[in-house]
């Protein structure tokens, strides 16, 4: 848990501008009365099975296991749930929290769509406007999900600032709520920002990780050898692993955005590259900053990774070492989602297969009665469109 | 004493207001900036405040993001604008300057030596905006031991218990944002700054200054009747890049909109003549 002031460790904490801290005051104070309301759970609990689709299954990637020689794969099944993404379960859980403080507007900023999409269909259930932030890169590259965000009914405003990826949208966002902020509900995507929101989102997402716990003692028998999931702001990866904190046995690992590899200065690996602290989008945390503290450009080929910080709370783990934070390369990625959607019949999004990738990495050096669950944070279709690029195929 | 404090009790003996300048260091280059400082102090101003270039500038509208970004490409750096200081109390001992920015670029430099190197080249006071006053307790101490005041916002959402942790903790003077919204939006309502000053006065006697949505003479001139100081930064920074090609007309520009401010809001708040002995 992080302290009074929402800090883990030296990370976090609520470095924003004056006129959002009343804002921020009002949402922690909403929150700390209903995180253990059981009210509130249980409406959580039902909009997650009966919208979202949980629980999700832990599904043993067999062929795939025994291709690469070595441990037993298990995939975390995110990509099942409604609107395709763990996304949807921290919306979902902010939806309720926006709607008991009554304000009629969300907005959220999006990488890959995916969060976008999921608040643009929290927002269209309950009846919200909706406009969510979204860098000018990325809205090129992820033309499926801004057509399927309007679909919804909201609105998505193209960012041209700064390196027109996730973290001017984030810019932008704030910028906005700033500006509305009495009757707006900002619905961050990830486990950073201002306190509580690293709080709050992982509280929503570690369901996957009580489930998948649940899962691997019913399914293995056992707790697994580790868990892999990919991190961008780290909000999959850490409603994977909170769960299994305390059990000492299995390992962690989080896959950054290696992008032409972390050597090459080209890539969005905060954690694994060892840069340094520094303070963004209020909060503390590892960030890629250049000597002078301006915020380094990223590269990713996954716009949902392509981000210069990370949450504070993996900033701890990092420094305590429970989690092993490494990066996996684009091509690297690029393998594994190829391998999993032949072998398998599942296309991972491009961020799941960072955390793919990585598995097939260490799977051969375990034994076949190991075991290795990788969290399969969302499905591939948005993403259909940038390997084809890559195979000379234009629609 | 520190300039800023000098300054005031100037002001208060002359029974005028403090108009206080916002401009971005570096924008359009870095060799600029000193001329234009000096420019600002001729057409009146009382404090300057000098804009810190950030990548990513949360709390700002488009102006003075843009103005971030033409000088961060000329390669303006935070040790640049420790120098820029140096080189303007060359000439100018007097008015007091306060940077303003984001927490990052002096994260990189270390609080410690930030502190230090900003009171040895004559910096009276650092705002930084992304630091409420819960996250200051390391860098605001190092200021204040440095003599260099720590400056902090106060908002229109900023609650009476808020404020008066703040005002307790403020220094130099209080930044009063007279709107939700970032720099250069929206109009200002000048009897809505009142409203919001007025309980604040009860909190402090540290100045009470405003800023966001001053725009020319008309609405320096109502701020004034209600503030201790004006600070004007979007409608400063517009002449910049109006002019960003051809900088040596910034400062004629710059002199022209602040002299406006100035005349109006001395104007404003002159004792009544009539009153005066004679
Ligand atoms: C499918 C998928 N996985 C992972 C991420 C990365 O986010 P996080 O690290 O917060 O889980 C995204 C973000 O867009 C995503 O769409």
């Amino acid at each position: 848990m992080p302290d009074a002031r929402g800090r883990f460790g030296p990370y976090g904490g609520r470095f924003v501008s004056e006129t959002l801290s009343f804002a921020l005051e009002d949402l922690e104070e909403i929150y700390a009365s209903l995180r253990d309301d059981p009210a509130f759970q249980a409406e959580f609990d039902h909009d997650l099975t009966h919208y979202v689709g949980r629980p999700s299954p832990l599904y043993h990637a067999e062929r795939w296991s025994n291709a690469l020689g070595g441990a037993q794969i298990w995939l975390k099944r995110e990509d099942l749930n409604h609107t395709g993404a763990h996304k949807v379960n921290n919306t979902i859980g902010q939806a309720l929290l926006a709607k008991k403080s009554g304000k009629p507007r969300v907005i959220a900023e999006t990488g890959a769509g995916q969060h976008g999409v999921a608040t643009a269909t929290v927002a269209a259930r309950l009846g919200l406007e909706c406009d969510v932030y979204m860098g000018a890169t990325d809205v090129e590259r992820q033309k499926l999900n801004v057509y399927r965000m309007r679909l919804l009914g909201a609105r998505v405003i193209p960012v041209e600032s700064g390196t027109r990826t996730l973290k001017d949208a984030m810019n932008e966002a704030l910028r906005d709520w700033v500006t509305n902020v009495d009757d707006t509900f900002y619905i961050i995507g990830t486990v950073a920002g201002p306190h509580p929101y690293p709080l709050l989102v992982r509280d929503f997402n570690a369901v996957v990780g009580r489930e998948a716990r649940r899962q691997s003692l019913e399914q293995i028998g056992r707790l697994p050898d580790a868990l892999v999931a990919c991190v961008g702001g780290g909000s999959n990866a850490l409603g994977l692993f909170y769960p299994f904190v305390e059990d000492e046995g299995v390992a962690m690992y989080g896959v950054e955005a290696g992008g032409d590899g972390v050597a090459t200065g080209r890539h969005a690996a905060p954690l694994s590259s060892g840069a340094p602290r520094g303070v963004l989008h209020g909060n503390r945390t590892y960030l890629m900053s250049d000597d002078a503290g301006q915020v380094a450009d990223t590269h990713s080929i996954s716009a949902g990774l392509d981000y210069p910080g990370v949450g504070p709370e993996h900033a701890l783990w990092k420094d305590v070492g429970r989690v092993n934070y490494v990066a996996a390369n684009d091509d690297a990625v690029l393998e594994a989602f190829r391998e999993l959607t032949h072998m398998e019949g599942i296309m991972p999004a491009l961020e799941s297969a960072h955390a793919l990738a990585q598995a097939k990495v260490m799977a051969p050096t375990m034994r076949p009665d190991q075991h290795i669950v990788v969290n399969l944070s969302g499905r591939g279709d948005k993403d259909i469109m940038t390997v084809a690029k890559l195979d000379g195929i234009e629609f | 004493m520190n300039r800023i404090d000098q300054r005031f009790s100037e002001l208060k003996q002359q029974g005028r207001r403090a108009l206080i300048p916002f401009i971005t260091a570096g924008d359009p280059a870095p060799r600029y900036t000193v001329g234009f400082m000096h420019a600002l102090v001729e057409a009146g101003a009382d404090v300057i405040e000098l804009g810190v270039p950030f990548s990513d500038p949360m709390a700002d509208g488009p102006v003075i993001q843009k103005a971030c970004e033409r000088a961060l490409a000329a390669g303006t750096r935070l040790v640049d604008l420790l120098d820029m200081v140096a080189e303007f109390r060359r000439t100018d001992s007097a008015t007091p300057v306060v940077l303003m920015g984001y927490l990052n670029p002096i994260e990189r430099i270390g609080y410690e030596a930030f502190a230090r190197r900003a009171a040895e080249v004559g910096v009276d006071g650092v705002l930084t905006v992304d630091m409420p006053p819960e996250e200051a307790d390391e860098l605001a101490p190092l200021l204040k031991a440095n003599g260099v005041a720590a400056i902090f916002l106060v908002a229109p959402t900023t609650s009476r218990q808020r404020a008066a942790a703040i005002c307790a903790q403020g220094d130099g003077y209080l930044y009063y944002v007279s709107l939700k919204g970032v720099t250069g939006s929206a109009t200002l309502n000048a009897e809505d700054v009142a409203e919001h000053l007025a309980p604040l006065r009860e909190l402090t006697d540290l100045p009470l200054c405003v800023g966001f949505g001053i725009r020319d003479g008309a609405t320096a001139a109502e701020v004034a009747r209600v503030a201790d100081g004006v600070i004007a930064g979007s409608a400063l920074v517009n002449r910049i890049a109006d002019n960003a090609t051809t900088p040596e007309a910034v400062p004629g520009a710059l002199k022209a909109v602040l002299g406006d401010m100035r005349r109006a809001m001395d104007a404003a708040t002159a004792p009544d003549l009539a009153d005066a002995p004679r």
